[in-house]
């Protein structure tokens, strides 16, 4: 007897269908913050900080460098040299950010989730909706002024689970995965990729829903460094990864729920992504629905995490999508956006914030040493940067009221796995059942 | 996702067990075929091997129920264990060595409580060792199993999926090896059997392949006693065995590559 490929089918096309309503604004920063770029769609925008003007991508080559279809991840690698895009139009490309040509570009058998760079800049890392983790190998630097297409090597895969983050150990001796399901993997980065890597180092279990977002923090005293997660669960843990070993457990939810119970339907405070500080002590945390942001501090010594504050940012119901802090400046930037709204002319929306003072806010003597929310005006390259990052200085109100609407709905909805109810799912079973019979 | 799971029960007027030996009819456990390994399932899964209540599946050895009183571990798990034969055999063989078998099918994994709780009350000495968990052992292996926990590991007359775009849904592959590499120990022993000679031919590939495996040498599986169960302690195989089909077995060993 067979098993029933139709119904896995139309649930493949379900998910698509509903993951091609929305798709959350992405934002990266350069580590030594000499760009920014933010991904809306299948749009791409990067400005270029240091010298404080727009950039176009592919410079003088042709439009085909574009994506075609919704960006589901964006990073910088670790020296800042490279830039790597990539989601629902199967090609990864990566980028040199000097020129901002595309210099490779990686065709994808499936729609691809999570991207990451080895530290040496060597290893470009993808992961497709199947749960299969690519790995491709780049060479010196490309000169040329197409793009050099690169096939991608499986290395490791969740069992159809879809990848949500894929970081590179802080030493890149390991690479970590974490799933829709609750799984976060970590595997031996081998020294030959190409081969697979077949060494699993540990897992870390203990999240009861989807994880969404990874970080390591470290420090000079803890150089090998620990792992942090977030989850639909509404906690944030902290990992000893080598081990697998969970080490503390943050509720967020409790934090929040207090100060925001309009919130979200049943209390459900799905944490959507995490950044942390260089230094390891702070930790950003966006959660579903929260207008502002969660503000956790890391000690690593006693190998805890404590809620610090609750940043809100009520004013215009900011609710950050998505989160990115740089290696060597005090900024934390933080995007709001969506594309395909069905509502209004303007299909897409972004909005950028930025706080800064993140380290200094220990003991929080002076008014001065609070995190401080930046106007506009005081933001890196000030207005200019914003209106291209953006899109337009100004954005309508009722497009903001959609896009802060679509965005509580949907964050959540793009994480968890389609769920059926009970009542479906005996029809769907039904279903099988009458085919069986007709054999 | 739930953490408990459901007890045994021993109903002594249970009508799915056969009055005269006490044991479950087969009858009432029927179920589809196959079932489809990607679909999600409802039932308990642990959130960690922490989490794996041993006094539920193994009572004489776990007396009460927040104990860790016994160190013991489960070593083997048997994948797939459909009607469960093969465990019945080796309760008796490895008395001291605490089993599992793991089974997608909900009626099926019922079938293996009663069967191995009527053993228990028939023969009150045996088959403490010995139990059964209702899940999807392509996704929740690491979810039971520590590093390096198990000595060995059975995938008895696995499911085929023939077609080249149902290969992913094969519990033997490249990928899965890997998860099974890391709950299996050093020296630990991965057992293999079909009666379908691609599917055989298939799982010697992945496990000659990977780099963590390595074939038993002929002596080797010659001087292990269960590599003679292979065929003919379950259901599967004794249905092979009747009619006279051939099998295609793979034996490895979980080894640590020298760098
Ligand atoms: C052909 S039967 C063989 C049963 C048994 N090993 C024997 O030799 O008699 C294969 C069994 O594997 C089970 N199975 C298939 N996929 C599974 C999965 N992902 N997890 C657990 N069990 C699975 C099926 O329900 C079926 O009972």
């Amino acid at each position: 007897m067979e098993d029933d490929d139709s119904t896995i089918a139309s649930e493949a096309n379900n998910k698509e269908s509903m993951e091609v309503e929305v798709a959350p604004a992405l934002i990266s920063v350069h580590p030594a913050q000499d760009s920014v770029a933010v991904a809306v769609g299948s749009e791409l925008r990067v400005f270029n900080l240091r010298e404080g003007c727009p950039v176009t991508l592919g410079a003088d080559s042709n439009e085909a460098c574009h994506h075609k279809e919704s960006i589901r991840a964006i990073r910088y690698g670790a020296k800042g040299k490279l830039f790597v895009s990539a989601g629902d139009d199967k090609v990864v490309k990566i980028w040199a950010t000097d020129s901002w040509r595309c210099i490779y570009s990686v065709p994808t058998e499936k729609k691809v989730s999570a991207v990451a760079i080895s530290d040496n800049g060597q290893f470009v890392c993808y992961a497709d909706k199947f749960g299969v983790v690519w790995v491709v190998e780049l060479d010196e630097l490309n000169e040329n002024q197409t793009p050099v297409q690169k096939k991608g090597s499986p290395l490791l895969a969740h069992y159809c689970s879809i990848i949500t983050s894929l970081e590179f150990s802080p030493d890149g001796q390991f690479i970590v995965t974490a799933d829709r399901d609750f799984k976060i993997r970590v595997s031996m980065f081998p020294k030959k990729p190409i081969d697979g890597a077949h060494e699993i180092q540990s897992y870390c279990l203990g999240h009861t829903e989807f994880v969404s977002s990874l970080a390591f923090i470290y420090n000079q005293e803890f150089p090998q460094g620990y792992l942090v997660s977030g989850s639909g669960d509404s906690t944030v843990r902290l990992w000893d990864f080598t081990s697998g070993l969970l080490l503390h457990t943050c509720e967020v939810g409790s934090e929040v729920g207090e100060q925001q119970t309009n919130g979200t339907e049943n209390n459900h405070f799905a944490v959507t992504d995490l950044c942390a500080t260089p230094d390891g002590s702070s930790i950003f945390v966006a959660v579903q629905g929260l207008p502002g942001i969660l503000v956790l501090s890391a000690n690593l010594s006693t190998k805890t995490l404590s809620v610090k504050k609750l940043v809100s940012i009520t004013e215009e119901d900011f609710i950050p999508t998505s989160l990115s802090t740089s290696l060597t400046s005090d900024f934390l930037w933080m995007v709001m956006g969506v594309s395909n709204l069905t509502t209004r002319d303007s299909s897409s929306l972004a909005r950028v914030r930025v706080i800064t003072n993140l380290n200094k806010s220990k003991e929080e003597k002076e008014e001065d040493d609070k995190i401080k929310i930046l106007e506009d005006k005081q933001v890196p390259c000030g207005e200019k940067a914003l209106e291209k990052l953006q899109g337009s200085l100004c954005i309508d109100k009722d497009v903001f009221s959609a896009a802060s609407e679509a965005v509580k709905t949907s964050m959540r909805n793009l994480l968890i796995k389609k769920q059926y109810s009970t009542e479906k799912r005996e029809f769907r079973k039904r279903g099988r059942n009458d085919k069986k019979g007709k054999r | 996702m739930q953490l408990d799971e459901k007890p045994q029960s021993g109903d002594e007027s249970n009508p799915y067990l056969s009055k005269s030996t006490r044991l479950p009819r087969k009858r009432f456990y029927r179920a589809r075929a196959h079932s489809n390994p990607l679909s999600d399932s409802h039932f308990p899964v642990p959130i960690s091997p922490h989490h794996v209540n041993h006094s539920l599946h193994y009572p004489h050895f776990f007396p009460n129920s927040n104990s860790d009183s016994d160190s013991r571990k489960i070593e083997f798990a048997d994948i797939g264990c459909g009607f469960g034969g093969l465990l019945i055999s080796l309760a008796t063989l490895f008395p001291n060595t605490l089993m599992i078998g793991m089974e997608l099918r909900d009626k099926v994994t019922e079938y293996v409580k009663e069967r191995i709780l009527a053993l228990r009350i028939s023969n009150p000495t045996q088959y403490q060792n010995v139990s059964v968990v209702r899940t999807n052992s392509m996704k929740y292996i690491p979810n039971y199993f520590q590093k390096s926990q198990l000595s060995k590991m059975f995938f008895l007359f696995p499911d085929p999926h023939f077609k080249e775009k149902n290969h992913r849904r094969r519990v033997i592959s490249p990928f899965l090896l890997d998860e099974y590499a890391y709950v299996i120990k050093d020296g630990g022993i991965i057992y293999t059997i079909t009666d379908v000679e691609e599917l055989g031919e298939w799982m010697k590939s992945c496990l000659e392949n990977h780099p963590l495996f390595e074939g038993l040498s002929d002596e080797e599986l010659e001087a292990d006693p269960v590599v003679k169960l292979l065929s003919c302690a379950t259901e599967e195989g004794q249905k092979v065995e009747r009619n006279g089909g051939q099998t295609f077995r793979a034996v490895y060993r979980r080894i640590v590559p020298t760098v």
